[in-house]
């Protein structure tokens, strides 16, 4: 693989899906409303939670806030790369197009995964670093070295397997062609990543722990963010991310072999 | 004479969209799935005894809950969606030329589309009660009839005020990004994730004010017999309705006067 080719390639997606999604750029204003709004409604909604009670699963109100700042930045990612690239392979499998694709001298996984941006995920992002900055400060957390980077490794490994998740239901519309609606429903599962995995009965915590690993993508960078965080749960994260890259490219050239293209 | 043939039309658009609905029966249980999130809170709620502060007893919450669930799923609009991808792609066009507005077109498909879902959120519905046998009830006719009514209402308010949205696709080509906007209040404000009643008092003192919490409170505390005005919840809901409609009517007119067709 040449790293070199690679980078260039993508600086050039990156000059044509900005160019083209500037062109809409009222649209992007409203996005960033939108986003604003969506955060604004996430702390109502937990503030009526907290209204009578002092903690939820053991978590105060100033610490379940880092999980909507953690939540927030990564579906800003997600608003900015996955969606907009993944839901384009739908498109891609239904209309044929992904023989362009496929004949193209580069990576098919790399070029449907990356292709395209969203600029007004950028906002979300920021707007949930700033919510972390604040949530820092009011939980007095000092920031060192050694927090800096196991928060970075495990926000990378809860993108990593964000962006699996994606990519799993993507692929599978190679066999069931129309996968839009698979995609609402694992949009209205990580909806609950928006909260304290303890708050929620053992058979759901079970199941998004074991099943759909979403309890794994906010909860775990947000107790390494309180210092509560244990060894074992850290490397956990680190081998599922892993484990979840690899089997989601295999996923990826597995499913290759049953694609036949539109018209065959 | 003439009373047969709007007859006629109706029951064609019907039949027309309800087969062509019925093919994508994976794609509507898929959806059904995606509306799962009052289940979630309600798992929230009673997990941490946060119902005992608004008075309303496990089985009450679950009642309305699965009542919220049920609202949602017959009130989900997405006109906006479909006749922004239609106007972007010049299928309005011919629409036009017929003797026949394209809204009543989306709406019989939104109305089979309704009822492809029943059997799928029946199913949901069953499981909830082998998990909760307690919070089984059985509304008295009256009371179902007025809910029925209810629902329908509410799905009135939203699919006029998103036929209002997707007539912006006239001067702007991307108006499902005002929707996603409008959707934001709507999610938090409704009573899908929250029933109205916890709300703090600020926000309790204009909310009625405002069309959103007879969009899924009012039906669902309706149905389940929790306490509410339901005639005053009733003429709201017909209020907004008489705002709104000759709003649609004007945009829609107007919005037609300044259609250019693809390649004029």
């Amino acid at each position: 693989m040449n790293l070199k080719k690679y980078l260039k390639v993508y600086a050039k997606f990156l000059h044509t899906s900005l160019a083209s999604e500037l062109e809409y750029k009222t649209n992007i204003l409203i996005d960033l409303i939108t986003a604003i709004l969506s955060l604004i409604g996430s702390i109502f909604l937990l503030s009526i939670f907290f209204q009578n009670n002092g903690s939820i699963g053991g978590w105060e109100f100033k610490e379940a806030l880092i999980i909507q700042g953690i939540y927030t930045i990564l579906n800003g990612i997600t608003n900015t790369w996955f969606n907009p690239n993944l839901t384009e392979i739908v498109k891609h499998i239904r209309e044929g197009t992904l023989d362009f694709v496929l004949l193209k001298p580069i990576d098919s996984q790399f070029f449907i995964s990356l292709k395209k941006i969203n600029p007004s995920g950028f906002l979300e992002i920021m707007l949930g670093f700033f919510l972390l900055f604040f949530c820092i400060r009011i939980n007095q957390i000092n920031l060192n070295l050694n927090f800096l980077t196991l928060s970075l490794i495990t926000i990378s490994c809860s993108i990593c397997i964000l962006y699996s998740l994606w990519f799993f239901i993507s692929t599978s519309t190679i066999w069931f062609v129309k996968t839009w609606n698979a995609i609402e429903v694992l949009r209205s599962f990580l909806y609950i990543g928006r909260f304290p995995l303890n708050s929620f009965s053992f058979s759901l915590r079970i199941f998004f722990s074991v099943i759909i690993p979403i309890a794994f993508i906010t909860t775990i960078p947000s107790e390494v963010f309180l210092g509560l965080s244990q060894f074992w749960k850290i490397l956990l994260e680190i081998n599922i991310a892993t484990i979840f890259l690899i089997t989601s490219r295999k996923f990826w050239l597995f499913a290759l072999k049953f694609y036949s293209s539109a018209s065959s | 004479m003439i009373s047969n043939l709007i007859y006629r039309k109706i029951f064609t658009l019907l039949r027309v969209q309800y087969s062509n609905m019925l093919e994508y029966r994976v794609e509507i249980a898929l959806w059904a799935i995606s509306g799962v999130i009052p289940f979630f809170m309600l798992n929230i709620w009673t997990n941490n005894n946060l119902n005992e502060s608004i008075n309303i007893s496990d089985v009450m919450l679950s009642r309305y809950f699965l009542c919220a669930f049920f609202v949602r799923q017959f009130s989900v609009v997405w006109v906006v969606f479909s006749f922004e991808e239609d106007s972007l792609m010049g299928k309005v066009s011919p629409y036009l030329i017929q003797p026949l507005n394209p809204f009543f077109r989306y709406f019989a498909q939104h109305l089979a589309e309704q009822i492809t879902r029943f059997p799928f959120a029946l199913i949901i519905a069953t499981f909830f009660f082998i998990y909760n046998p307690e919070s089984i009830w059985i509304p008295n006719l009256g009371i179902l009839f007025l809910s029925v009514l209810s629902t329908f209402l509410s799905f009135l308010i939203q699919f006029l005020v998103q036929s209002i949205v997707a007539c912006l696709c006239f001067w702007t080509e991307k108006a499902s990004s005002i929707e996603r906007l409008l959707f934001i209040p709507t999610l938090f404000l409704s009573g899908l994730l929250a029933p109205v009643v916890s709300f703090p008092a600020y926000v309790k003192s204009w909310i009625y004010l405002t069309p959103f919490p007879y969009l899924i409170d009012f039906p669902a505390n309706l149905l389940s017999g929790n306490e509410t005005n339901i005639s005053e919840g009733l003429s709201m809901q017909i209020l907004w309705i008489f705002l709104l409609f000759p709003l649609f009517k004007k945009i829609w007119t107007e919005g037609t006067k300044k259609y250019t067709a693809m390649g004029s």
